[in-house]
């Protein structure tokens, strides 16, 4: 069963985030790997980038530009939300929660005294 | 399991990237037209001052961006922590470094 926090919005795009950036983590050796063998043997490299044109291999590299495309526009909301300013309405939210915390902290020191 | 040290380089790092991966994609989209070829690949970055710029930045920031995401995962859903933690953390930088800056040497230097 899936547990109800995990049917949110959020921690789907938190799970799609982490997988996302996991992969990538993953693909990268590889990636540069194939990229090294310019160094040392060229030949190489064009058999595997003839490999490459091959359809399933074609949507193999779609799968992989998603997860990059998906990771950054994902990092840029999770950069928004850490570092740009905060809307009116947070900020009412924020003071909200201050004058509520002051008004029960208040009602027991009236009646602590 | 982040100190503001590391907190802070994930998100500087980041903060690089987001040019640097737009324009990758923008790249591998141009590129990707008629199949690829390695003379064509190398055609273009061989001996280009532009292309070593832009991929040294990323291989730098990238290492740094995955070896910090890394060590979250890990100790978020593995565990692992202590001095574990940082080892395996700047291996998988170091490796991620190495590796990028091959890769980078092979396809830029002419």
């Amino acid at each position: 069963m899936i547990r109800p926090h995990r049917s949110h919005p959020l921690w789907i795009a938190y799970l799609l985030h982490r997988l996302s950036g996991l992969g990538l983590a993953l693909f990268l050796p590889a990636h540069f790997y194939m990229l090294a063998l310019a160094l040392d043997q060229p030949d190489k490299l064009d058999q595997f980038l003839r490999f490459a044109d091959n359809p399933l291999v074609k949507i193999a590299e779609f799968g992989l530009v998603f997860l990059l495309a998906v990771h950054v526009f994902g990092g840029l909301r999770l950069l928004a939300l850490e570092f740009l300013p905060w809307s009116p309405r947070q900020k009412t939210f924020a003071a909200s929660a201050v004058g509520a915390a002051f008004l029960v902290a208040g009602t027991f020191l009236l009646q602590a005294v | 399991m982040l100190g503001l040290r590391l907190y802070m380089a994930q998100r500087l790092s980041a903060m690089v990237m987001i040019p640097l991966t737009l324009g990758h994609i923008a790249v591998m989209i141009y590129a990707v037209q008629d199949g690829l070829s390695a003379a064509e690949i190398l055609g273009r970055t061989k001996g280009s001052v532009v292309w070593f710029v832009f991929y040294g930045l990323f291989v730098v920031a990238v290492a740094m961006h995955a070896s910090i995401g890394l060590r979250v995962i890990v100790h978020e859903t593995l565990g692992l922590k202590g001095r574990a933690l940082e080892i395996f953390m700047w291996l998988a930088g170091l490796l991620l470094l190495a590796m990028g800056l091959r890769a980078l040497f092979a396809v830029t230097l002419p």
